[in-house]
């Protein structure tokens, strides 16, 4: 059998942008010309006017004296630290608040979610002016609105002063809500508390235990014991008997006024608690519609099949809607976390020291440093968003429902 | 076995159903107190909502609208709200330092900005497509004034060059590469050369101007407006072309896209702004600088465009596969059945998703205040430093809160009408 | 409407139909908010008894089946099953349910569970069984339906038919007295349709009281004592088999056997 021979075509240089197999060689590399002459271009621009300016791109000022007093701080620092330390100072706020926030909005919004689905209609009806009303005003306008209320609704530290004050303190005479901040009672460790502690996690641990236990009387006898009361019970049955039987060895201290202001307790302010709220009450809005719609999605038919079977409601929702809703809720809700942290640069609105307040406010100002301080806290945010995708995208892998 | 068949000789017609007992009343039952748990949360709901109506409504109801200062209000009736900071600064909240015999301008503004919409989500109008187009162009030369022959000549540059591509492509048969190039030639050509002498010239023969106001005097609702609109409608191009190049198969456009899209939303908006007001200018030539104000547009604008190509991309990804497949068999070109086929389902798809993006986008105008531009916030906290209304707070923020609430609630329930309507229409 | 013909030879000899009821509808009326959807529907089935509803879309006939076990309720009328009488009573829904069986069109099977966990369920939380005991029941209903080396599968991974006949087998698991089948074959692809018709039809050879909506008239034909036909809310007509599709006596009855039958 002869070879066919093929004809070889010769190349023409219409064949770069018609031919298939040249043309997005081709597109590729003028898209990369075009992208790298643009950023050449950027890049030029933005060295001539520094130049202009008389100022480099230099990140040594990180190591230099801050020279800034920062009020609210979760490590040591003084104002003759570095700014490099004022950035983490500012990060560590900001992670916190992050925390925090995210904490609460969580509870708030499933618990919303769920009464949103009420079948009593002012409770179902409540939920959505809840969720309606904080979704449409913008997240700064509730963070200065929380902010305004912490500071002209309440009384000056002074007004609790003398033998009829015009303020009293809250929670049987604990805590006090001042128009700076709020004073509560620390905890002091004393005698004994260690085995509180001891005690604690060890009924911690009866509790996981139970469960295993009636997990596994389930399937070898078939019968239900009722868990939820009982570890409820474990939970707190113990820790509050051994309190007392080791003569109550924590003890709280209270804040109390000494001359215009209050001593002792712990101090938060009233910044941090209006950003945290504003902050966990706008995005419990966003978690609630989240919850309810995922609960939603799950069709008609699984609640009918279960029903028909004879699974009564309560059942219904543990084992069936529960399970498939959760797939469909996490990740969005895990964006709105991210949501939630960068939102929380607004912070300079009401002067709480977050990683914008510092790296990218004072030390930005006061070292005239933009570029290099904006890169850094780009930076910061980024890794922060990329970390929460890659959760996003890892619990997607790990909880697919096989076949769907 | 007994005989079971039956056939039925009279019709039972429709009757309605019965009325066991007052249906309000069996409402009640079945929705408020059906069990202890429900009436508890009835009687607990109740008492919440007397609590909060109990001290509001007098409030607000005996508001004082036409006091001077707050000192005034005050001296009235200290327990009622004091309105009268919204009866003497409404115009303010609204329009910012716009002055006040220009006012017809925005508002004509906003009047012509829902016809212009109407052609684009109401297929009826569909034939006045063209009013959307010069739209734009209309609305910049009426807020900011000025000759109308620079705005013009824009409008003249885009569609001669629209005539250059369409003369290269189909008179002298170049391909789309080389006449997109031509076009592209022409249009910086134009600039460089035709544009400074056809202005010259016809405000000089012809002068149509309106009182030119400088950016600094935009505030208020009207500043939000623009930022808002003009950030969406100027990312929705750019936000396809990036959901375009994220879906590509060439792995060095789709890098560059994701690299840029997802940068863009790993950022806060506030890092953009702050960008705005003070890095852009060391991105451009030495030498140039803008309007603030556009500078917050460009930012504003590239930011939407970021989250609109995600919609965009969810939008391209319902649509089923064999759509691509059978534009592709009748022979159309990739841009061909993108602009005929592809684009215009899947923005139809995309629509309740451009909405809500766009509720967002009008709610973080707000953060302009922060780079101390006037929008409502930066504005409430100008009037609160004012003497005459030191210590006021509450009711400016509701009335602020009150109006963006209507914006963003009208927006949802408007979204989410359309997103009904299109289930029904597409099944 | 396919009509698929069942190979096999159908023994009607073991299908015995005693003199108990098992389901009594007297005067049962509903209503749809202002759209009377079931009127005076009065049915007596027995024990043993294959009955097959059938009509064209919106007669009613799946929210009949639906009453019976109280997924949907009605507002006038008796309906009682197995000597207790459905009403606003939980613990008698309860009862009821327990001794009903559904199979619905589109399955309904828990994606999130095997197919050996969604059989084992109930019979776990409602009949408070051992987990051991559970899967020999379903074990034994899995290989009933012919499909026991999907225990382990999950609901996505398997055909149509074979969902199906999971359905059937979950609902087995119960041991229910009575099944209702609300348009079983309706989602299948006809290559599965039988698979799905021999699995009912051996549970009418075992005596299984049915009452089936579908559109299968061989399956009629040959399994069902009566067959039913509903339009516009109302039984029209009610016959055997043989007598129903060869002797319609209504025109509502003969308009209808032309559309599915003759083409």
């Amino acid at each position: 059998m002869s070879s066919v021979k093929l004809p070889v075509e010769k190349f023409r240089l219409g064949m770069l942008l018609g031919d298939t197999r040249y043309r997005s060689t081709t597109v590729q590399v003028i898209a990369f010309i075009i992208f790298v002459s643009v950023v050449f271009w950027l890049v030029d621009n933005t060295v001539k006017n520094l130049a202009l300016l008389g100022k480099d791109v230099d990140f040594s000022y990180l190591w230099m004296r801050a020279g800034y007093d920062i009020n609210q701080r979760l490590i040591p620092y003084t104002n003759d630290s570095t700014h490099g330390r004022a950035a983490l100072v500012g990060i560590l706020n900001t992670l916190l608040v992050a925390f925090i926030g995210c904490i609460i909005a969580t509870i708030i919004g499933v618990f919303v979610g769920i009464l949103r689905l009420s079948k009593n209609w002012i409770v179902a009806k409540l939920m959505s002016v809840y969720i309606e009303g904080f979704r449409n005003i913008p997240i700064l306008l509730w963070i200065v609105m929380i902010f305004a209320l912490l500071t002209e609704f309440t009384p000056a530290p002074r007004a609790f002063k003398g033998a009829d004050p015009e303020a009293s303190m809250i929670f049987f005479q604990s805590t006090a809500v001042t128009n700076r901040g709020a004073y509560f009672p620390s905890p002091v460790w004393g005698d004994g508390s260690v085995y509180l502690i001891l005690i604690f996690i060890l009924s911690l641990a009866a509790m996981f235990l139970f469960r295993r236990y009636a997990k596994n009387l389930q399937e070898e006898t078939g019968k239900n014991l009722p868990k939820f009361w009982i570890s409820l019970a474990i939970f707190f049955i113990p820790s509050i008997l051994f309190y007392f039987i080791l003569g109550g060895p924590v003890s709280l201290e209270y804040p109390y006024l000494k001359g215009f202001n209050f001593k002792d307790g712990i101090y938060v302010r009233n910044s941090f608690i209006a950003l945290t709220l504003a902050l966990s009450l706008y995005t419990s809005a966003f978690i609630g519609e989240i919850v309810r719609s995922g609960i939603l999605a799950i069709s008609k038919g699984q609640t009918e099949a279960a029903s028909s079977l004879g699974l009564r409601p309560s059942r219904i929702m543990n084992l069936i809607i529960l399970p498939q809703a959760l797939r469909v809720i996490v990740p969005p809700m895990i964006s709105n976390y991210l949501n939630l942290t960068k939102n929380s640069s607004l912070a300079i609105a009401v002067g709480y020291m977050d990683v914008r307040g510092t790296l990218g406010g004072i030390t930005l100002n006061q070292t005239g440093r933009e570029l290099e301080s904006m890169l850094l806290l780009m930076g910061f945010y980024l890794c922060v968003s990329l970390c929460v995708s890659a959760i996003i995208n890892y619990f997607n892998r790990s909880f697919q429902i096989k076949g769907l | 076995m007994s005989n079971i068949s039956f056939v039925r000789e009279k019709e039972i017609p429709q009757s309605p159903p019965p009325i066991t007992e007052s249906n309000a009343i069996r409402w009640v039952r079945q929705n408020l107190f059906s069990g202890w748990l429900n009436s508890l949360l009835t009687i607990l709901s109740v008492y919440f909502i007397y609590v909060c109506l109990r001290d509001f409504i007098p409030w607000a109801y005996g508001g004082i609208w036409t006091a001077n200062s707050i000192r005034e209000c005050l001296d009235i009736n200290p327990d009622v709200a004091c309105f009268s900071v919204i009866g003497a600064r409404w115009r303010q909240l609204l329009f910012g330092f716009y002055p006040t015999e220009e006012y017809w301008r925005p508002i004509l503004t906003f009047v012509l900005l829902f016809i212009s919409i109407a052609p684009v989500l109401i297929p009826r109008f569909a034939r006045f497509f063209w009013f959307s187009l010069i739209y734009p162009g209309i609305a910049v030369w009426l807020l900011w004034g000025g000759s109308i022959w620079p705005v013009f000549s824009i409008y003249l540059a885009i569609s001669l060059t629209g005539l250059v591509f369409f003369l290269a492509k189909n008179k002298f048969k170049l391909s789309s590469g080389f006449s997109f190039t031509a076009a592209i030639l022409f249009f910086f050509l134009y600039f460089i050369f035709i544009a400074g002498p056809f202005i010259a010239l016809f405000k000089y023969i012809l002068p149509i101007n309106l009182v030119l106001i400088e950016s600094l005097q935009f505030g208020g609702f009207l500043l939000s407006m623009i930022v808002g609109f003009s950030g969406i409608a100027a990312s929705f191009p750019i936000g396809i072309l990036l959901a375009l190049g994220r879906q590509s198969d060439l792995p060095l456009v789709k890098m560059i896209c994701v690299g840029f899209i997802e940068f863009i939303r790993g950022v806060p908006l506030i890092t953009l702004l702050f960008v705005a007001s003070v890095l852009l200018n060391y991105f451009l030539p030495p030498g140039t600088s803008f309007d603030i104000i556009i500078r917050v547009i460009i930012m504003v604008t590239i930011f939407s465009a970021a989250y609109m190509a995600e919609v965009i991309r969810g939008g391209l990804a319902a649509l089923p596969v064999g759509q691509h497949e059978a534009s592709a068999a009748l022979g159309l070109s990739y841009w061909q059945s993108q602009r005929l086929i592809i684009m215009p389902q899947a923005l139809k798809i995309s629509i309740p998703g451009i909405v809500n993006t766009f509720i967002g986008l009008f709610k973080d105008t707000t953060l302009v205040s922060i780079i101390s531009l006037l929008d409502p916030v930066g504005l409430a906290s100008l009037i609160r430093a004012d003497q005459k209304w030191n210590g006021i707070y509450w009711e400016l923020y509701v009335a602020i809160g009150l109006m963006f609430f209507i914006c963003c609630f009208g927006m949802s329930q408007y979204s989410q009408y359309l997103e009904r309507k299109l289930k029904t229409d597409n099944s | 409407m396919s009509d698929v013909v069942t190979e096999r030879a159908i023994d009607r000899s073991k299908m015995e139909v005693s003199d108990e009821i098992a389901i009594h509808i007297s005067d049962m009326n509903k209503w749809f908010g202002n759209f009377h959807v079931l009127r005076d529907i009065n049915l007596e089935v027995r024990r043993g008894e294959r009955i097959v509803v059938c009509g064209p879309s919106g007669s009613g006939k799946s929210t009949l089946i639906r009453c019976i076990n109280r997924l949907e309720e009605h507002q006038q009328g008796k309906i009682v099953v197995d000597g207790t009488e459905l009403s606003s009573d939980l613990k008698n829904i309860d009862k009821i349910r327990s001794e009903v069986g559904m199979c619905f069109q589109h399955f309904n099977l828990f994606p999130h569970l095997t197919i050996l966990e969604n059989c084992t369920l109930a019979p776990i939380w409602v009949r408070k069984m051992a987990r051991k005991e559970a899967e020999e029941t379903a074990m034994h209903y899995l290989e009933k339906v012919k499909i026991p080396e999907q225990a382990d599968k999950y609901p996505g991974q398997l055909s149509g038919g074979q969902q199906q006949r999971v359905a059937i087998a979950r609902s087995l698991c119960m041991k229910p007295q009575i099944m209702l089948f609300d348009e079983p074959t309706s989602s299948l692809d006809p290559e599965m349709i039988k698979e799905v018709l021999d699995t009912m039809i051996e549970l009418a050879e075992e005596g299984m009281t049915m009452v089936c909506v579908t559109h299968e008239m061989g399956f009629a034909r040959q399994v069902a004592n009566r067959v039913i036909f509903m339009d516009d809310g109302q039984i029209v007509e009610e016959n055997e088999p043989k007598e129903f599709f060869d002797n319609p006596k209504s025109d509502r009855t003969k308009l209808f056997l032309s559309q599915i039958l003759g083409h």
